[in-house]
């Protein structure tokens, strides 16, 4: 319609256009909200729910909730704020994540979204699931441990690159990502190293292989700038500094 | 028959539709006791679908398993009623007989016995399925039959019918259930007074959904039908997976011309020539008699094609099995459902009524709203209207369970307080009532004059009755646990919390938790509640804080009197030796439980 649609952000007024989303207008204006399911290239899926703000008084998702005119958000609240933290502690605690192990550290969203989020401690009881690691891939590798279900590279490997390698199976705590191919392997997959699905993992689930510490740790994305000002680590995916 | 032939069969008799894959999947698993991974390769092949994908919406549906299960595939009803009535000790005495743990088939493949989410037969408790078929009045005589049998492979259908009958115990009868009108009636009705003024009168009956959420039907119906489309469809929502209901099971039992007729006005107000009605795989046996109903309302002119010699006017039904999830009775995951994917609830907006099934505008109704639809098509507006309450028009149906002398189908109308349906059901010494189910309001005796109402304590119908000597945290344990097996798995806080929540639940039950421990169960509680993606997760965690809040003397008594108790248990980390040298001694244990 026009240009003038604006809700307000932390008493922030943020323009938005029709059919955006909270999220879609708050990036669009260089204004921060923490998520690791969302990635604007994609369709919003709303799981992983640390995207979560107040508005006019209700918990909801930014990334799939659309921009209503005069909206008031709450985005940085102590609630909210204790909010987030406890839906990372339970990302951190459902999984394997040992960071200083971690290929991935200091480029890691998981990671640097909790920075964010003052979390200090995983506080919830570790669930130390067994799971796997799959090395069967000649360019790729993946981490089961480290996988937080957020379904983006299940989004891209169907929407972009039409291979659909991968897919969740299992329901409640027992979800998990599996990999479409005879034995279950990424190596006896259609999956290739210039596949998007290879350029969207959040953490440090989908690795390439042999380039893992060509950036010493200390100098990467998330060890210079806090997320909250670079933004994604997809979107750094071509970066020289990532 | 081959499998291929098989497969072929059932593909064909749906046009190879990939959207019938859980249709498919139902079918493969009752043939063959499980589901191949020929069977996946053929399907995958068959439908052009990646068998990962297949893998996905088995592994999603608890009736349904890639690896074999036995032939005897006993699932004991495991709602808190079922417990009440004596299943666990059952469950036990029939695993010991047929020499089997629970969920690991026995390995010459005869059986398999585990536990399943309440089957809604809590008035005629304890219940099982076998090969997805109910059995209801367990007692040690039965259990002891039903070993036989195995033993002997006698085939299912040649069990005793006795076994399988299931009563519809109906206690009290008011508008609904005591109507006498004709197949047919609310049909002529709508013809003879038109669309819109059907439409007028549903709106004006006041009439609000049955399944729980109460949002007034005239109003849906009409945002459905003022929604551009090509096609519209009219869903009936009978997933009655919410433990402790099953009054939908009598109306489909008894009232399924009713329900279908109201089906049938609502696609003829809306403009649908398409219907499903979503049966849970726990209602297997209502199936056929269903689909037989369904032929009769054909033959009659009651469905199919020109609908009472009405030009234009073309509407089917067809029926739908789900498989063993109590999510898919959210409207979006059901539709996910219906479409053969797994049951994850959509985000909203877009709601069902403009982007349903298929994408197109849905209205996804109660069995009981429907009827209820069809009876005021019939007589009107006022006549429903004038029952009940202001903003709660007409009667509700309530299932009854649990510590009562009379179990059963009570139907009510809106107003009527909890303490006038505890005397009418003989219930005595009553210490709560747990009303809504798993995801209710566990009301005490402080409270037992609030009303059912959509205004006061408002239900889909679960009534359970708990005894002053219950322990009320079994429920609380029975509940947690429920909703780890319920849980899609698709948002963070719901997946995790439901799990950290059912650990923290035992370990007060177990006598190991302490005050820090009820803090914690309170604030994982109000995050699940405050950000969970659907209604499954917002909900879960209400048994838990009803009992915080309302009940702080259940949680008392268990406690160890110490703020803190570490989450690691040191005796309880010795089972797996113990277990494996086949010691329980005193000096096997920890002095850890004081
Ligand atoms: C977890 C969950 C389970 C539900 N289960 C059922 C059910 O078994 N039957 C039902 O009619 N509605 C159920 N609902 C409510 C449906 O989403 C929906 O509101 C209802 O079918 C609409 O019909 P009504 O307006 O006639 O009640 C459930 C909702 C949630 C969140
Ligand atoms: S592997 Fe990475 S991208 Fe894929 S679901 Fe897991 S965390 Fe998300
Ligand atoms: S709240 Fe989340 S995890 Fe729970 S059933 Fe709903 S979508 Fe699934
Ligand atoms: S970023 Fe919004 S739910 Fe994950």
């Amino acid at each position: 319609m026009n240009g003038s649609n604006t809700f307000k952000l932390d008493g922030k007024d943020i323009p938005f256009e029709d059919g955006d989303t909270i999220m879609d207008a708050a990036l669009r204006a260089g204004e921060y909200i923490p998520h690791l399911c969302h990635n604007p290239e994609f369709s919003p899926h709303g799981s992983c729910r640390v995207c979560v703000v107040n508005a006019n008084g209700r918990q909801i998702s930014a990334c799939t909730q659309p921009a209503v005119q005069n909206m008031e958000i709450d985005n940085s609240s102590d609630e909210i704020m204790d909010q987030r933290r406890s839906l990372l502690q339970m990302l951190f605690v459902e999984g394997n994540h040992v960071c200083p192990g971690c290929e991935k550290s200091g480029a890691c969203q998981l990671q640097a979204v909790a920075y964010y989020a003052n979390m200090l401690s995983p506080h919830f009881t570790h669930f130390f699931p067994q799971r796997s690691v799959d090395a069967s891939h000649a360019d790729i590798a993946i981490d089961f441990n480290r996988c937080i279900l957020c379904e983006l590279c299940v989004r891209a490997s169907r929407d972009v690159d039409h291979k659909n390698v991968f897919a969740i199976d299992g329901r409640g705590i027992n979800s998990h990502l599996v990999i479409n191919s005879p034995s279950g392997k990424l190596g006896d997959s259609s999956f290739a190293a210039s596949d998007k699905a290879a350029h969207v993992c959040p953490v440090g689930a989908i690795l390439p292989k042999h380039t893992a510490y060509d950036r010493p740790i200390g100098e990467r994305l998330y060890d210079k700038q806090p997320i909250s000002v670079v933004g994604d680590v997809a979107a750094h995916d071509q970066d020289e500094d990532r | 028959m081959s499998i291929e032939e098989f497969i072929s069969s059932i593909t064909a008799s749906a046009n190879n539709q990939p959207g019938h894959l859980l249709q498919y999947l139902y079918e493969i698993q009752y043939q063959y006791a499980h589901i191949s991974q020929q069977a996946i390769k053929l399907l995958a092949e068959k439908l052009s679908l990646t068998e990962s994908h297949i893998h996905g919406v088995i592994g999603f549906y608890s009736f349904l398993h890639d690896s074999p299960r036995g032939a005897y595939d006993v699932l004991i009803s495991d709602s808190i009623t079922d417990h009440m009535l004596g299943s666990r000790s059952l469950l036990d005495a029939l695993c010991k007989k047929l020499g089997v743990v629970p969920g690991v088939p026995r390995e010459d493949g005869r059986v398999t016995v585990d536990t399943t989410s309440c089957t809604g037969l809590c008035d005629q408790g304890p219940a099982m399925l076998v090969n997805g078929w109910a059995v209801t009045r367990l007692d040690e005589n039965r259990i002891d039959n039903i070993a036989e049998l195995i033993e002997s492979a006698t085939a299912v259908d040649q069990w005793p019918n006795e076994f399988f009958r299931v009563e519809d115990n109906i206690q009290r009868r008011d508008i609904l259930l005591s109507d006498e009108s004709n197949d047919g009636e609310a049909l002529r009705s709508l013809i003879d007074q038109g669309e819109d003024a059907m439409l007028e009168q549903i709106e004006s009956s006041g009439l609000r959904g049955r399944g729980g959420a109460g949002f007034n039907t005239g109003m849906k119906w009409r945002f459905c039908k003022q929604t551009e489309a090509d096609q519209r469809y009219v869903v009936c929502n009978a997933d009655e997976g919410e433990p402790g209901t099953f009054k939908d099971r009598i109306l489909l039992n008894a009232y399924a011309d009713k329900v279908f007729e109201g089906m049938t006005v609502c696609a003829g107000v809306i403009g649908a020539t398409k219907g499903c009605l979503y049966l849970r795989g726990e209602y297997r046996y209502l199936r056929a008699p269903l689909e037989q109903i369904l032929q009769q309302r054909r033959e009659a002119g009651l469905l199919g094609n020109t609908i009472l010699g009405q030009g234009g006017f073309d509407f089917d039904i067809e029926i739908h099995m789900g498989a063993g999830a109590y999510i898919c009775g959210e409207e979006s995951s059901l539709i996910e459902s219906l479409e053969g994917k797994r049951g994850i609830p959509r985000k909203r907006p877009p709601f069902p009524v403009t982007h349903g099934y298929q994408n197109r505008p849905t209205v996804v109704n109660n069995v009981e709203t429907f009827m209820a639809a069809a009876l005021i098509a019939v007589h009107g507006a006022d006549w429903f209207s004038s029952v009940g309450t202001e903003q709660s028009s007409g009667t509700k149906l309530i299932s009854i369970s649990g510590d009562c002398e009379k179990p059963g189908i009570y139907e009510y109308p809106f107003g009527v307080s909890i303490q006038d349906i505890l005397k009418d059901c003989a219930a005595k010494d009553t210490q709560a009532v747990q009303i809504a189910g798993a995801a209710g309001f566990t009301i005490p005796p402080a409270e037992f004059e609030r009303c059912i109402a959509f205004e006061d304590v408002s239900t889909g119908g679960s009534f359970m009755v708990f005894k002053q000597d219950r322990d009320l945290l079994d429920m609380v344990k029975n509940f947690a646990h429920f909703f780890v097996h319920e849980s899609c798995g698709f948002c963070t806080p719901c997946r995790v919390g439901s799990s950290l929540m059912k650990d923290l639940v035992d370990k007060v039950h177990s006598g190991h938790a302490g005050q820090y421990d009820l803090d914690e169960m309170q604030n994982i509680g109000q995050l699940m509640r405050s950000t969970s993606h659907c209604g499954l997760g917002t909900t879960a965690p209400n048994p838990v804080l009803d009992t915080l809040e309302k009940f702080p003397q259940i949680y008392e008594k268990h406690l160890k009197h110490s703020s803190y108790e570490p989450a690691f248990d040191l005796d309880a980390a010795l089972q797996d030796a113990r277990d494996i040298t086949g010691r329980d001694d005193a000096g096997a244990h920890l002095g850890t439980k004081s």
